[in-house]
C-alpha cells in the first residue's frame, strides 16, 4: 500500500491508530442521482397535493384525488354494467325471466356478487348448511317466485331493525312449558311419521292430535307448510335443522328463527336484482 | 467562530440541539397541519361513542388479538368498495382509542362487518369457523359463550375515554353498568340508552337472554362496525 498522504485526493487528516481515511469525491453517478431526486421532490410538490396551509394542503396541478379517482373507476365499470343489464330496471321484477338475454346477463352478475356477500352462510354452491337454506332445490320458506326472492333478499328474514322484514316465530314449546315433555315426544313422532321415516304408530297417532291443536296453524293441516309465515314443509324429507328424531325434538323443544340480513342497506336495488334472477335460476325457481 | 462539520461532529450538545431542531421541523410540516385542517376529520352525522357493551366487545377484540388478522379499514380502491362498502372516513374511527385500522389482513376487512350477518351467524362462527365457512382458517373462540362478561369498572372505561375526547356525558358514566346490562336484555327498560346512544341496536345476541356473556359483547360490537354513517345521505368530499 502506497502512503494515502502522498496520493491524490488525499486524506481528510483524521487519524486513529495510524488508520487515516480518504477524502474522495461522492461517485459522480451517486451525485446525479442525489440531484434527481430533489428535483423530483420538486415537481411531484407541484403537480399533487402536498403542501398543508391553513384550510387544507395545496391541490397540485394534476388535481389528483384518491377519492374522486375511486369514484370515477366504480362510475366507469358501472356503466359497462347498466350496458349489459340495459333495461333491467325498468321492467317489473317478476317479467325479468322472459327477457332471456337480460336475464342471461343479470345471472352472470348476480352469481358474481353471490360468491361476495352470500356464500358466508349459503355456501359457494348456494347448497346452505343446517340453519341455512339450501337454494339449489325447489323447497322455499318464504316463495320462490322473482318477486318473493326479490323481497327477501331486500329486507331479509327477521332483520331487527327492517319494518319490512319477513317474520314470523315458532313458540319453544318445551322450554316455555306450552307442551308436556311427552306431548312433545308425541309430536316428534308424528312428524317423523309424515316426513316418510319410521315410526312408532301410536305414538305417532297421539302426536297427530297435538298437531292438529298446536301446529296446523302454520304448518297446515297436511304439515306441508305456509309460505306466508315461513312456516317449512314437514313432509318432503329437506330440513334446515335436521330432520332425525334428536333434531326435531330439539326444533320443537327449543324452537329456530333464523335471521337473514336486509340487503337493501347495503347493495344497490341493481344488485339485489341481479341476486334475485340468480338464485331464482339455481334450478328450484317458481 | 465558524460552525464547521467538524465542530458538530465533535461536540455533543451543539449535535443534540441541531438534530433536535432538524427533526422538530420534519415533525411540524407533517404533524401539526392535521390539527387545524378541516378535512383531517370531516364531520360527519351519525358516528356516536360506543355504548358500554359495545366497547366491552372491542376490549374482547384487541384482547384476542382480531386485529392482527382483520384490519378496519376500507381503502378508496375499487376491489375494496365493491367487496367491503363504501371507503373509511376518518370520522368513524373518531372515538377509537386505540384505533383498528390495522394492517394486515389475513381475514377480510371488517369495517363494514355490521349488519352483513345474523347474530346467531357470528356466535356459530366464532365458536366454530368452519361450521359456516369450510375454508376459514381462523381459529374458534367458543369459549366467549361461556364466559360471563365481568365489567365491573364500565364507568371506568367510559371516563378513560372521556379523557382522551370521546364525549360521554355525566349521565352515560353514572349509568355506564346498567347501560351495559340493558342492551343484551330485550326485556331492559333501554329509553336512557337509546336516549345516550342513538340508534342502538338492543337485542339478546348471543342466543342466550339467561346469561350476559363476552359473546354477546363481541358480537354487539361486531355488529355496530361501519353501521353509524348512512351513506345514502352523506356524499363525502373529494378534496384529498
Amino acid at each position: 500500500m502506497s502512503d494515502p498522504s502522498s496520493t491524490e485526493p488525499g486524506t481528510t487528516g483524521h487519524e486513529w491508530d495510524g488508520i487515516q481515511e480518504w477524502n474522495k469525491p461522492i461517485p459522480r453517478w451517486w451525485l446525479w442521482i442525489f440531484y434527481a431526486t430533489i428535483v423530483f421532490a420538486g415537481v411531484w410538490v407541484l403537480l399533487y397535493p402536498a403542501i398543508p396551509g391553513i384550510r387544507g394542503a395545496t391541490p397540485g396541478l394534476l388535481g389528483y384525488s384518491s377519492r374522486a379517482n375511486v369514484r370515477a373507476e366504480i362510475a366507469a365499470v358501472e356503466a359497462g354494467r347498466e350496458q349489459a343489464v340495459k333495461g333491467m330496471m325498468d321492467i317489473p321484477i317478476n317479467d325479468l325471466p322472459n327477457h332471456p338475454q337480460l336475464m342471461q346477463a343479470a345471472v352472470a352478475g348476480g352469481q358474481s356478487a353471490f360468491k361476495i356477500y352470500c356464500v358466508q352462510c349459503h355456501g359457494t354452491g348456494a347448497a346452505g348448511s343446517k340453519g341455512y337454506p339450501n337454494l339449489n332445490d325447489d323447497d322455499w320458506l318464504w316463495g320462490g317466485d322473482m318477486e318473493s326472492i326479490h323481497t327477501t333478499i331486500q329486507h331479509g328474514i327477521r332483520q331487527p331493525d327492517d319494518d319490512d322484514t319477513r317474520i314470523s316465530a315458532m313458540p319453544a314449546f318445551g322450554r316455555d312449558g306450552i307442551l308436556k315433555p311427552a306431548e312433545v315426544d308425541a309430536v316428534v313422532e308424528y312428524v317423523v311419521q309424515i316426513s316418510g321415516q319410521k315410526a312408532n304408530p301410536a305414538l305417532a297417532a297421539k302426536g297427530g292430535v297435538i298437531f292438529q291443536q298446536q301446529c296446523v296453524a302454520c304448518h297446515g293441516i297436511d304439515g306441508k307448510g305456509l309460505r306466508e309465515f315461513g312456516a317449512p314443509n314437514l313432509t318432503d324429507g329437506i330440513w334446515l335443522y335436521g330432520g332425525s328424531r334428536a333434531d326435531i325434538r330439539h326444533t320443537v323443544w327449543n324452537a329456530h328463527a333464523g335471521v337473514m340480513p336486509a340487503w337493501k342497506t347495503h347493495l344497490s336495488e341493481e344488485t339485489i336484482r341481479k341476486l334475485t334472477a340468480y338464485v331464482h335460476s339455481l334450478g328450484g325457481g317458481e | 467562530m465558524q460552525i464547521s462539520h467538524g465542530t458538530i461532529e465533535r461536540n455533543v450538545t451543539i449535535l443534540l440541539v441541531l438534530t433536535l431542531l432538524v427533526v422538530s421541523i420534519g415533525g411540524l410540516v407533517q404533524i401539526a397541519p392535521l390539527f387545524w385542517l378541516q378535512n383531517t376529520v370531516e364531520k360527519v352525522e351519525g358516528v356516536r361513542p360506543y355504548t358500554p357493551l359495545e366497547l366491552a366487545g372491542r376490549n374482547i377484540y384487541i384482547r384476542e388479538g382480531c386485529y392482527t388478522c382483520h384490519s378496519q379499514m376500507i381503502r378508496p380502491l375499487r376491489d375494496e368498495n365493491e367487496r367491503y362498502g363504501h371507503y373509511s372516513l376518518a370520522a368513524e374511527s373518531m372515538y377509537d382509542h386505540p384505533f383498528q385500522w390495522g394492517s394486515k389482513r389475513t381475514g377480510p376487512d371488517l369495517a363494514r362487518v355490521g349488519g352483513r350477518y345474523s347474530d346467531e351467524w357470528h356466535v356459530q362462527h366464532l365458536m366454530d369457523p368452519r361450521a359456516v365457512v369450510p375454508e376459514s382458517i381462523m381459529p374458534g373462540y367458543a369459549f366467549l359463550k361461556d364466559r360471563d362478561l365481568l365489567m365491573p369498572d364500565a364507568a371506568a372505561h367510559l371516563r378513560a375515554n372521556r379523557a382522551v375526547g370521546v364525549p360521554y356525558s355525566d349521565a352515560a358514566i353514572a349509568q355506564a353498568s346498567a347501560d351495559l346490562r340493558a342492551q343484551a336484555d330485550p326485556n331492559a327498560d333501554t329509553a336512557g340508552l337509546l336516549e345516550r346512544y342513538g340508534k342502538v341496536q338492543v337485542r339478546d345476541f348471543d342466543g342466550d337472554p339467561a346469561r350476559l356473556t363476552e359473546m354477546d359483547a363481541l358480537v354487539a360490537y361486531l355488529q355496530v362496525l361501519g353501521t353509524m354513517v348512512d351513506f345514502d345521505t352523506y356524499v363525502p368530499a373529494e378534496s384529498r
